[in-house]
């Protein structure tokens, strides 16, 4: 039998209340949101409640969006898959931009432990109770954090890849 | 001689200077890597030892970071491939087959049916060339040179095949929205056949050089065995999952590409050991086989080989110097002047060494928003230092090849 969503939805809402909102599908993915204090919380309830059972944490990233309020500049992006009913689900939550903090869940799954590792390399966000949070790809002695859309990849002045050019905003494809 | 290795107020020089055996022998410290034949690839680990046994380990990974996430939010959509490529590069073209199928599922694009069967068949060539490295590297690292040898003409093989396809041979950059760049050559089915006749005769040779050698089962069965709930707890995928006895496969969880089609088993083992791992992947290749066989006989006849879909599938050059739509559709796809919707896509495939996952976030413009690649490699590397404790330092290596850590996929 498969796993529906409104089981997912009741459950999580009987027992986070109003700390998980905004239900909804996403092309082939369940998503949802939760306030990142909860994100512990969220993660085991979901992987040891026995009708939900997500046994696997597929994915954990972040995503940075300068222009929200500064409370909701970065996304972290959980994806976790149950393997018995084949489900998967997303589970986002936004932290402050500025001082990104989030508890860590790498006691619930190892895995998170090096994808963890690399959302602080590529972020900056501070895993709450992380055994060792330190540089994973990038060097120990980098200061910045790579991801974040304040760093440019190519050289700030060049005009020839300006989306302008094209008559193109982000309002009008 | 241990400060050169080894700043004084690392862990490792603590331990070292406060534990000493009861014989009065010390602990020492050995760097593996990054650079050894005995890696194949670029790891270092730091690791205490006992004499030969290993105490704990330390990797340190990155050493080629290449940031394709950073430079992929400055590209157009089709020149994202490229990066994927050279993630892990022994079996790209599950890589691009899986980056093209993301797009297609953000654009809602339907994949014409003999379009997917060539794909599976050289996602399925793939997989055999990754398999047929790991397995016979595994050899060489026991000290079996000859199955290495043999069977590795056929990587060779299989790289012809490729370049039929698609003219590249590592770094393929394979196909497009919507299927391939050109149809596959009559010369592109010859070869396959070719290596269909001839691969598995070599392969059955080289199976029986190992599966029941007593020096190889010796080297390898328990050692470096997980269970299978460390082994979901550290996230493995693939056929290092499934040696522990998971038989999950994302071909077989979320068909993609029509595996639905296509009748094969998914191997498990019972252990987790390196053994176990050697003997799914062996046991893969047939399966791999297998498919293609069924592709080939399912294939409908026709030659189409990608989806009419005009605004993102390049137009035929003679076309684009006489007709002027086609050049203006030419001029907007080089320019990665599409139109995309905003959405956010997870789509995974079964690569190599597990669920190779692509997560897109557009926000309409011509380059991702954001895209995350889940690399199975980064993500069940981790559990190395916790597989080899304990273990000697020959079966370490052992160990490390077994599971087929590529270090392009690990650095991204």
């Amino acid at each position: 039998m498969a796993l529906e969503n409104t089981v997912i939805q009741d459950k999580l809402t009987e027992t986070f209340g109003e700390n998980v909102f905004h239900f909804n599908q996403e092309k082939d993915i369940f998503s949802f949101e939760i306030t990142a204090d909860k994100i512990t919380a969220v993660i085991l309830f979901l992987k040891n409640d026995p009708i939900l059972r997500f046994n696997f944490l597929t994915d954990l990233c972040a995503i940075h969006y300068p222009d929200n309020e500064v409370d909701r500049q970065i996304t972290m992006v959980y994806h976790m898959h149950n393997w018995y009913d084949n489900k998967r689900v997303k589970i986002k939550a936004f932290i402050n931009g500025d001082k990104p903090e989030i508890k860590t869940i790498c006691n619930i799954f190892k895995s998170a432990n090096w994808m963890e590792r690399e959302t602080y390399d590529f972020y900056g966000v501070d895993f709450i109770g992380h055994p060792q949070l330190k540089r994973i790809l990038n060097m120990d002695e980098m200061v910045s954090f790579p991801m974040r859309k304040e760093f440019p990849l190519e050289d700030g002045g060049r005009t020839d890849k300006d989306d302008r050019f094209f008559g193109r905003t982000i309002d009008n494809c | 001689m241990s400060e050169l290795l080894l700043p004084p107020e690392h862990r490792y020089a603590k331990i070292m200077k406060e534990k000493l055996n009861d014989d009065g022998s010390e602990l020492s410290i050995l760097n593996l890597g990054p650079t050894h034949p005995a890696t194949h690839g670029i790891f270092q680990n730091i690791l205490l030892m006992d004499g030969e046994r290993i105490l704990e380990a330390e990797p340190t990974i990155g050493y080629i970071h290449r940031a394709f996430e950073k430079i992929a939010e400055n590209r157009p959509f089709y020149q994202i491939t490229p990066l994927t490529d050279r993630m892990n590069y022994c079996s790209s073209p599950i890589n691009n087959m899986g980056w093209w199928m993301t797009l297609e599922k953000l654009l809602d694009i339907e994949v014409p049916k003999r379009a997917q069967y060539l794909r599976v068949i050289v996602m399925e060539l793939a997989r055999i060339s990754d398999h047929l490295i790991c397995n016979s590297i595994l050899g060489v690292d026991t000290g079996a040179f000859t199955g290495f040898l043999y069977v590795f003409q056929f990587r060779e093989k299989v790289y012809e095949i490729y370049e039929e396809i698609c003219g590249a041979r590592l770094t393929t950059n394979m196909g497009r929205i919507g299927g391939f760049e050109r149809d596959w050559s009559p010369e592109a089915f010859r070869k396959l056949d070719l290596f269909l006749e001839e691969f598995p005769v070599a392969w059955k040779e080289f199976e029986n050089l190992f599966v029941r050698n007593r020096i190889f089962m010796d080297r390898t069965i328990n050692v470096g065995a997980i269970t299978a709930e460390e082994a979901i707890s550290y996230g493995f995928t693939g056929p290092n999952l499934r040696a522990a006895g998971v038989d999950y496969d994302v071909r077989v969880a979320q068909p993609y590409s029509s595996y639905e089609d296509f009748d094969f088993i998914v191997p498990v083992g019972k252990s987790g050991d390196t053994y176990d791992r050697f003997c799914v992947r062996n046991a893969e290749v047939w399966e791999s086989l297998s498919i293609i066989r069924q592709a080939l006989a399912k294939m409908p006849a026709g030659n189409e080989y990608h989806a009419e879909v005009p605004d993102y599938y390049l137009p035929p050059k003679e076309d684009v110097y006489t007709s002027m739509e086609s050049l203006i559709y030419h001029f907007k796809i080089v320019m990665g002047e599409v139109p995309v919707p905003v959405a956010e896509i997870y789509h995974p495939v079964e690569g190599g060494n597990g669920e190779l996952g692509f997560y897109l976030v557009t926000d309409g413009s011509r380059t991702p928003y954001r895209l995350h690649f889940r690399r199975p490699c980064f993500i069940y590397y981790q559990a190395y230092p916790d597989m080899i404790k304990g273990a000697l330092l020959s079966d370490a290596i052992v160990i490390l090849s077994s599971l087929n850590v590529i270090a392009g996929e690990l650095d991204a």
